[in-house]
């Protein structure tokens, strides 16, 4: 077996030196006004040597290495265990979420203002991913410019508030409809394709978007942005030090209590908690509908489905709008939060990122996705520390995560509607 | 209640079905035999609305519905079964009679949300409608299991409950014996009948089981090369000499 790799772990080996040296080790220096090149120092050498001589041994025992990954789910002792009955399951899973919302409530007045700003950050993804899994896992259609929508929610909220003064909770459902709206409009002439094609278009929507923002410096102001967002409101009562606009109070003048720059932060968050919740509990009531249903039926078989009398367009459309909705909301809150927004906020990497929460936790599991959403969001700035190797962190985290569990963190068990026997 | 005329499908260079003619009447079990190859699954495409059909006129009721839309056709009663099971692997028993129900449902987003009246009456209704034809096929004990893990002669017959959840006018079901054994057909048999008799359906049959077709159409049309070949009754056309070269060869 060894010598069977040998060979592959010698041309790996190479490959590696090949590749590294020219990156790693030659570098471009100014010198006056033109420019040298330099070869590499020792100490870049020998790493480059070290790392070829890893690539090498891990490529000879590769296969011992990766059954011993394979075997990695047995030291979970939950493995093998029998599945639940669904009514259990089901009870427990609504005790698990309700414990930890209401734990969410509370918690912002406990820690520090940056935890609970990173927190609302979190919300905003669950939102996203909770959106997209409703696309990608339920309906099975692969959208890779998702961030479009998310795009669209911020960019309503940022233009209505600048140009028509409109509040946050006026712009909040008309982002979300605005965002719907666009998901109809470029679900009709792209859901008759499938698959790797889907996929493509919706990538070069979520693109479009982006540079048409870029680049309508008239009305979206660029690569500038748009400033100057104003924060939510609670029955008029402003968080700011003074009041800006005419006719509302300021909430500590209102209470009596001190001014300070955290209620403000507590505040948004329990908006995005809210909104969170509301999205989840929507879509988990959606999933039971039937529209669900069908949902699910066209991504198990779509020319079954076809034959029944559903029609493909309608169902996969529905999907479609519903995910884009959410997708306004979480933008709309994005907008709040930032109180400043340009396209750079909606790159691709984004629409990345939440398709990889959603893989992550699970395709079509909610309480995957929330789980994922927390991770995946936490853990770049957790490394923070590591600053440069953040994504190198990152991407070998996902790497193992799908050789270990494919599935993802919870894997979507169906919640069947059960007949219950009349006797 | 279906009269084709002329029915052609054309590939590329290829004349897949060339010139069918068939009807259905009301309360009938027509069945459409042939060699392998014969163009048989092509006409109920067709039929159905997979394809369009490149030539000919489709009449159901009274309305011409060559080129229609499949779901739309589906809507009209005319419901398919596949020559390799169809079914929504991941869903369970019942679940896939309710999306069969789709239509018949209260589809309207919000009433659903907030499970008005209404709403829930139409669920428990299709429930119900799914538990009677779950009984009637013999399935009502796998109803909480999902659709995959059934054995193929249950899948069968879960398909064919699935088309009848739809409250069809005329069945089409394409070789729905393939792959059971004597004692299935029988049962198979039986409930094609019964669906005639005790449901008011029509039913389209394509089958290469001989005696199964001879025991139950009422009339036979036989196609060879996308060719229509003989049609008449079951005796008529086993008397038919063009049909006995076609099925074993010029002597």
């Amino acid at each position: 077996m060894i010598a069977h790799n040998f060979k592959h772990a010698l041309f790996c080996a190479v490959v590696t030196m090949v590749v590294a040296y020219p990156i790693l080790g030659l570098n471009l220096v100014a010198r006056g006004t033109r420019v040298g090149l330099e070869g590499a120092d020792t100490t870049t050498l020998i790493a480059i040597f070290v790392a070829a001589v890893v690539v090498f041994a891990f490529q000879l025992y590769r296969d011992t290495l990766m059954a011993a990954l394979g075997k990695m789910p047995k030291l979970n002792p939950l493995a093998h265990r029998e599945p639940m009955p669904q009514a259990k399951r089901v009870k427990m899973e609504s005790w698990v979420l309700t414990g930890i919302i209401v734990l969410a409530l509370f918690w912002p007045f406990f820690v520090s203002r940056g935890s609970v700003d990173l927190a609302t950050l979190v919300l905003i993804y669950v939102m996203l991913a909770l959106g997209l899994n409703v696309v990608v896992g339920l309906a099975g259609l692969l959208d890779l410019g998702y961030v479009a929508f998310y795009a669209v929610g911020a960019y309503t909220f940022a233009l209505l508030s600048q140009y028509m003064g409109i509040s946050f909770w006026m712009a909040l459902p008309l982002g979300a409809l605005l965002a719907a709206l666009f998901g109809l409009v470029l679900g009709f002439p792209v859901l008759r394709l499938r698959g790797d094609y889907l996929a493509i278009v919706t990538l070069g929507f979520g693109e479009i978007i982006r540079i048409l923002l870029n680049n309508w410096t008239a009305v979206t102001g660029g690569p500038n942005g748009i400033g100057g967002i104003p924060e939510p409101t609670l029955f008029g009562m402003e968080f700011g030090r003074r009041v800006k606009e005419e006719g509302n109070t300021s909430f500590h003048e209102t209470f009596g209590i001190a001014y300070s720059g955290e209620h403000k932060v507590i505040f948004l968050y329990l908006i995005a908690l809210v909104l969170a919740v509301i999205t989840a509990l929507v879509i988990r009531r959606l999933m039971r509908m039937p529209v669900g249903r069908a949902w699910e039926a066209l991504r198990e078989d779509e020319i079954a489905a076809r034959s029944l009398g559903l029609s493909r367009t309608a169902v996969k459309l529905s999907a479609f709008t519903i995910g884009a909705f959410f997708a306004g909301f979480a933008g709309t809150v994005f907008a709040s939060k930032q109180g400043f927004i340009s396209p750079e906020s909606f790159v691709f990497l984004e629409s990345a990122i939440i398709l990889a929460i959603v893989v992550l936790g699970g395709m079509g599991s909610q309480l995957g996705v929330v789980l994922a959403a927390i991770a995946v969001t936490i853990l770049p700035e957790l490394a923070r520390e590591f600053s440069d190797y953040r994504m190198l962190v990152f991407g070998a985290a996902m790497v193992l995560m799908m050789v270990w569990r494919p599935q993802g963190l919870m894997p979507m068990r169906r919640a069947h509607i059960e007949l219950k026997r009349q006797e | 209640m279906l009269d084709v005329q002329n029915l052609s499908m054309r590939f590329g260079g290829l004349l897949a079905v060339d010139q069918v003619s068939l009807d259905v009447q009301e309360h009938e079990i027509v069945s459409v035999i042939g060699p392998n190859g014969a163009g048989k699954t092509t006409v109920f495409n067709c039929l159905s609305g997979f394809y369009k059909p490149t030539g000919g006129k489709i009449v159901f009721e009274g309305q011409e519905v060559q080129g229609k839309p499949d779901y739309k056709i589906s809507r009209l009663g005319m419901v398919r079964t596949f020559q390799h099971v169809r079914l929504f692997n991941q869903m369970s028993v019942v679940e896939n009679l309710l999306v069969a129900q789709h239509r018949h449902l209260n589809t309207n987003l919000l009433s659903g949300l907030i499970k008005t009246p209404n709403y829930r009456e139409r669920e428990q209704k299709s429930l119900d409608r799914a538990a009677y034809w779950l009984n009637r096929v013999g399935l009502l004990d796998l109803a909480n299991r999902d659709a995959g893990n059934l054995a193929y002669g249950q899948q069968r017959r879960l398909e064919i409950a699935r088309c009848m959840v739809t409250e069809p006018k005329l069945l089409m079901l394409d070789e729905p014996a393939a792959g059971l054994n004597p004692a299935e057909t029988k049962d198979l048999n039986q409930l094609i009948v019964s669906l005639k008799e005790d449901y008011h359906v029509s039913v389209l049959l394509i089958e290469h089981d001989m005696s199964l077709v001879m025991d139950i159409s009422d009339r036979i049309t036989v196609i060879n090369q996308g060719r229509p070949l003989a049609s008449g009754t079951p005796s008529e056309v086993r008397e038919n000499d063009d049909v006995i070269k076609a099925y074993l060869g010029e002597a």
